[in-house]
């Protein structure tokens, strides 16, 4: 029997039996899109973090307070035994660093930010010039804080844009003061709007000098230093060098944490990547279910057209024409129901976009090349007992059923 | 000339056939010789439960024998395998049934043209070969008809129309006309009678008297034996 006849005769007998073939196919489609939605789901929570952190700046070295690690046995820690706090003095020795293009010292804290009667409470972020090229923000109005000693704090503020609509309105926040605690600070620059960066929103903080913010919260530790180093080869070398001058200014006491942005997005990227695969192999227990089905729908197939094969095999038909028509149909089945399930994947990638846009869903070529092929091999896999079946029976038998 | 046994087209040497129902035996054949020389009208006539289709299933190499040999064409046919046996029902042999067996979500075309399909033979070709076959068989304007849109008799003339689509030399027809009515039965009976005179062998199995005796031989069957066959006298 030639091939497109093969193919053709499997068609007019799906044809045949509309139901059976709706159902096999649905049950197909609804595995591959499992597979689809749910991979996109992960992968667009992979692709969302990633995104996040990227966001953060470029070539990111950052440094905590604190040691995380466990280390050997340092006889410092005998006598200490609490790490020593981050200052700014730190952060001024870090710029020796010749792997290091720019630092930020950061001092954080919560306070109330009032003028001409409105107040707000935001985050007030003490740092120095070069935070605002570290994190690569953009200025909306008038310039971010002056590059001066760290040590002296001149009372200027650089408002994030949201904090300044809130105070100002619609009326010009440049120049204008704001009052923290019983400061005074005269606005000298707005950042434009960025949008959110790892849950810390931008747009809500206020941006002080960094000795301002140390005399303010009554405290002379940092935060974070955040350190861009001079380019992506750079990083490793950045981070041993700022882990080094730290050390020698703690007395040779490794005390502080020192993480890259890219071991960061490493260990999320690993991570969600296994979630995805993760969830791409539970929805590929869909697809085995439809393939059982497939199994179960050709068996009842070759049931209800026992005589048929019977006739067939009277006018010539060898074991192996009866297999292929049975395994053809079974095969096409899959191929179709599997792009149908590919469209309705999409389908449902395209809604979880438009719901939630910040999620971009999209489903990794993998999963999809992964999901049509299984589904494709469950479908013939499952196909080739009742195919089988089917070639095995008797034709007198066969042709005497009614 | 009928039981020579050389150059005979059906050669059948102490034929054998046990089912097993359950712990009992039942001989459908028992001890069966018969020849058929080629080009001859055989009507198989007998009660049922006699072996007349197991004979006929048997000739038709749908089933084997227990014991014994059958030479078709002087082949030992018993020996062959499954694929090869289904080559020679492809080639040279036409089953034509009681109750049609067309292949009802198929037309009357692709059911003529579905041995020519099975045997590989190019679109082409068949297309050409099923409408001389339903021109030949009045179906002409029946083409594209479903079986359920045609009459008992279209449907039996569809189903002699496959079966010698391939030009077999032997044709098995079990019952042809039993589920027609007298006229068309007639009418069918003729067709196969037709074919006959143009050499074609003929074996038809029925318990209706009227169309047996149309046959130039007979053949009465008896619990699995040949009872009497009038080429034997």
């Amino acid at each position: 029997m030639l091939p497109f006849d093969i193919l053709r005769f499997a068609v007019s007998a799906a044809a045949g039996n509309r139901l059976r073939t709706v159902l096999l196919m649905l049950a197909m489609s609804i595995g591959v899109a499992a597979v689809v939605v749910l991979t996109a789901l992960g992968d667009g929570a992979r692709r969302y973090v990633v995104n996040e952190f990227s966001s953060l700046g470029t070539n990111l070295v950052i440094v905590l307070p604190g040691r995380s690690e466990t280390g050997g046995f340092n006889p410092a820690n005998a006598i200490t035994g609490t790490p020593r706090d981050l200052t700014v003095d730190d952060a001024l020795a870090v710029r020796r660093a010749t792997a290091a293009r720019r630092v930020a010292p950061l001092a954080v804290g919560t306070s109330e930010i009032s003028t001409g009667g409105r107040l707000r409470e935001a985050l007030v972020v003490g740092t120095t010039a070069e935070y605002v090229e570290v994190r690569n923000l953009k200025m909306g109005q008038g310039r971010f804080l002056p590059d001066d000693d760290w040590n002296h704090g001149a009372p200027v503020i650089a408002l994030g844009a949201k904090v300044a609509t809130e105070l100002f309105g619609n009326a010009t926040a440049l120049g204008q003061f704001v009052r923290i605690g019983d400061r005074r600070f005269r606005v000298i620059g707005v950042l434009a709007s960025s949008g959110t960066g790892l849950g810390m929103n931008t747009d809500e903080l206020a941006f002080v000098p960094v000795a301002t913010a140390q005399q303010m919260f009554n405290s002379n530790t940092l935060f974070r230093i955040l350190i861009e180093a001079r380019n992506r080869d750079a990083i490793e070398i950045a981070k041993q060098q700022v882990r080094d001058i730290l050390k020698q200014r703690h007395e040779g006491e490794e005390d502080v944490t020192v993480i890259t942005q890219d071991a960061i997005l490493a260990t999320f990227d690993r991570l969600l990547g296994t979630l995805t695969l993760g969830v791409a192999g539970i929805a590929a227990i869909s697809l085995a279910v439809a393939g059982i089905l497939v199994m179960n729908v050709m068996l009842v197939s070759v049931a209800q057209r026992t005589p048929e094969v019977g006739l067939l095999k009277a006018l010539g038909a060898t074991g192996g024409v009866i297999r292929s028509v049975f395994l053809a149909e079974a095969a096409m089945l899959s191929a179709a129901g599997a792009v149908i399930g590919y469209g309705l994947g999409l389908a449902g990638a395209v809604i979880i976009r438009t719901l939630y846009p910040a999620l971009p869903a999209y489903p990794p070529d993998w999963a999809v090349l992964a999901a049509l092929g299984t589904a494709m091999v469950t479908g013939l896999l499952f196909g080739v007992l009742p195919a089988r079946r089917a070639a095995a029976l008797d034709p007198v038998l066969a042709l005497a059923k009614r | 000339m009928a039981n020579s046994g050389i150059g005979a087209l059906i050669d059948l040497r102490g034929i054998e056939r046990v089912f097993y129902l359950g712990d009992s035996e039942v001989h459908a054949l028992h001890e069966l010789d018969l020849r058929v020389a080629a080009g001859e009208y055989v009507a198989v006539m007998g009660p049922s439960g006699s072996g007349k289709s197991t004979l006929l299933n048997l000739i038709g190499l749908l089933d084997r024998p227990t014991a014994g040999t059958y030479l078709l064409e002087g082949r030992d046919v018993t020996t062959l395998s499954a694929e090869e046996q289904a080559r020679v029902r492809s080639t040279r042999i036409g089953f034509v049934f009681q109750s049609f067996h067309l292949v009802p979500r198929l037309t009357a075309a692709e059911n003529i043209a579905l041995p020519m399909m099975l045997a590989g033979i190019a679109a082409k070709e068949r297309t050409a070969r099923v409408k001389q076959a339903l021109t030949d068989y009045g179906l002409a304007d029946r083409a594209e008809h479903r079986p359920d849109q045609l009459s008992g008799g279209q449907r039996q003339r569809v189903a002699i129309a496959r079966a010698t689509i391939m030009q077999p030399a032997l044709i098995l027809a079990d019952e042809p006309t039993g589920n027609l009515d007298r006229a068309t039965g007639e009418e069918v009976v003729r067709l196969l009678e037709q074919l006959n005179s143009r050499g074609v062998t003929l074996i038809v199995v029925t318990h209706d008297g009227t169309l047996g005796a149309r046959a130039r031989r007979r053949i009465d069957m008896e619990d699995g034996s040949v009872k009497h066959d009038t080429a034997l006298g």
